[in-house]
């Protein structure tokens, strides 16, 4: 028999050792680069993400972020280049209009909106994505597991 | 020859579709000539028990339409599969869930607590009388039984298994002309019948029907169907309506769009997409105007101009909750907290 202490006890111990699972998507040209400067300037951050590499944030349809929460994501996260940056011209234009109504839809379906974030990230900026990878995590964490995966 | 045998059940629907097969016009003189209908509540007085006393595969093909969102529902469905060789999904709330999906966005507790606890014949002179359907009544003539109402509400093949689906709210006469043909030639001729699964529609999108000149494919503000005068010659959403033609299957001859009406999606998702909605709401956020003053805008005009966008899931999944690659509302923790507090 357990005591409700113990009880209590371990699902504390469960809580500390849930850990986010973040999908991240990065644009060929800005942010993988971004996340490899990151890496080889030895960037200390959380490893709870895994790095989806895409032509360009564009590429990023909003079944591909829908699917990542129906499989059990935590949070998602799509990186793309700054405005005006991008290498064809205009796709984090259609991605960041995608991503504002794709955050609506996730508010209508009970999702806390802020599971899915887009940032900028250029090649230069590995800082910036150390920060975002963190900020992220954090964020995630805050939240708790994804509500359509935990029962 | 001995005479097939056809019938037609509703789950979760309006009863549209079941007036929907009578459309086809003369063509049932031919249904009649090569079939038999063997179970039809709307139409003939078989009962249930009659389905119930019928060898398996007895029945040749079994049109259900309506979604499953009841234990009759399911039980129905899972007892035509088995007296049938044939299973037609028939119409958008069978194949999709079609508008009785979108109760997805809710619970089954939550609908009837609301229905018999909060609507105003549920709530005489402000006391409402509690009184909410039960699954097993005993009076003193025996036991009474209702259906129990599920808290999901789910797609025809998520129960059993389904050999061909006919979209469309309701499915236009052209297609179950087609389908109907097809087991005619089937049964008359010996003339194989289309491979398992296969949606008896078109493969292309709406607006490859659709004769509305596309020009700019640009939109800058978008309105309410009603608040616009609408040209009847060029596209919808160039005109800022909400048309789901791009993230819809072809097939039903773009009637809507020539009675001046945009597309709903009710024909459901093309063959080559997962998700409806996702689909939809990618096409219709690309084509947002993007000029020269794109770099100015910041993150809050971006959701300013997406928040034109009034109700995107009641939009994007009139049709097709269920289907869906989420296909329910959930609760995040934080709100699950807040309930059990009030």
């Amino acid at each position: 028999m357990q005591t409700t202490a113990q009880v209590a006890q371990e699902t504390s111990a469960t809580e500390k050792e849930w850990q986010p699972k973040i999908v991240t998507f990065c644009c060929n040209w800005c942010s993988y680069a971004g996340a490899d400067l990151a890496g080889v300037s030895r960037l200390q951050m959380p490893t709870n993400f895994l790095v989806i590499r895409t032509m360009c944030s564009a590429r990023v349809d909003p079944e591909f972020v829908l699917r990542a929460f129906a499989k059990g994501a935590d949070g998602v996260l799509v990186l793309g280049c700054h405005p005006a940056d991008c290498h064809y011209i205009g796709g984090n234009y259609r991605t960041r209009r995608r991503i504002a109504l794709l955050r609506m839809l996730l508010e209508q379906y009970g999702f806390d909106p802020d599971r899915l974030r887009l940032e900028w990230v250029s090649a230069s900026e590995g800082p910036k994505f150390q920060k975002t990878i963190k900020d992220f995590t954090d964020k995630i964490k805050e939240l708790g597991p994804n509500p359509l995966t935990e029962e | 020859m001995a005479k097939i045998k056809i019938a037609q059940y509703w789950g979760a629907g309006c009863g549209g579709c079941d007036v929907a097969l009578l459309d086809i016009d003369e063509k049932i003189l031919g249904v009649a000539e090569i079939a038999d209908i063997v179970f039809w509540p709307i139409a003939v007085d078989t009962k249930l028990k009659d389905v119930e006393a019928m060898p398996d595969g007895y029945i040749t093909a079994t049109l259900y339409n309506g979604a499953i969102r009841n234990s009759e529902n399911e039980y129905v469905a899972k007892l035509l599969r088995k007296k049938s060789v044939l299973m037609v999904s028939f119409g958008s709330c069978a194949c999709f869930g079609g508008i009785p999906g979108l109760a997805n966005v809710t619970n089954g507790k939550d609908i009837l607590e609301y229905v018999y606890g909060k609507t105003f014949s549920s709530d005489q002179l402000g006391k409402p009388d509690k009184v909410y359907p039960q699954h097993i009544t005993h009076t003193k003539d025996g036991e009474l039984e209702l259906p129990v109402l599920y808290d999901t509400v789910m797609t025809l093949d998520q129960v059993i298994d389904v050999d061909y689906y006919m979209p469309g709210c309701p499915p236009t006469t052209n297609l179950i002309n087609d389908f109907l043909g097809a087991v005619e030639k089937h049964v008359k001729e010996g003339v194989p019948l289309p491979p398992k699964g296969t949606v008896i529609a078109s493969n292309k999108t709406l607006c490859d029907e659709c004769k509305r000149k596309k020009a700019l494919k640009v939109v800058s503000e978008l309105h309410q169907a009603m608040d616009v005068d609408m040209d009847p010659d060029k596209c919808m959403i160039e005109q800022g309506v909400i048309c789901l033609g791009p993230a819809t299957r072809a097939g039903c001859g773009a009637k809507c769009l020539n009675a001046n009406q945009p597309c709903r999606g009710c024909m459901g998702p093309t063959a080559e997409v997962m998700d409806q909605g996702g689909s939809m709401l990618s096409a219709l956020a690309s084509v947002f105007k993007v000029d020269n003053t794109e770099t100015r805008l910041n993150e809050e005009d971006i959701i300013k101009m997406m928040q034109q966008v009034k109700d995107p899931l009641g939009t994007f999944y009139a049709y097709s909750l269920p289907k869906s690659i989420i296909k329910r509302a959930v609760k995040e923790k934080k709100a699950r907290k807040q309930e059990a507090k009030t």
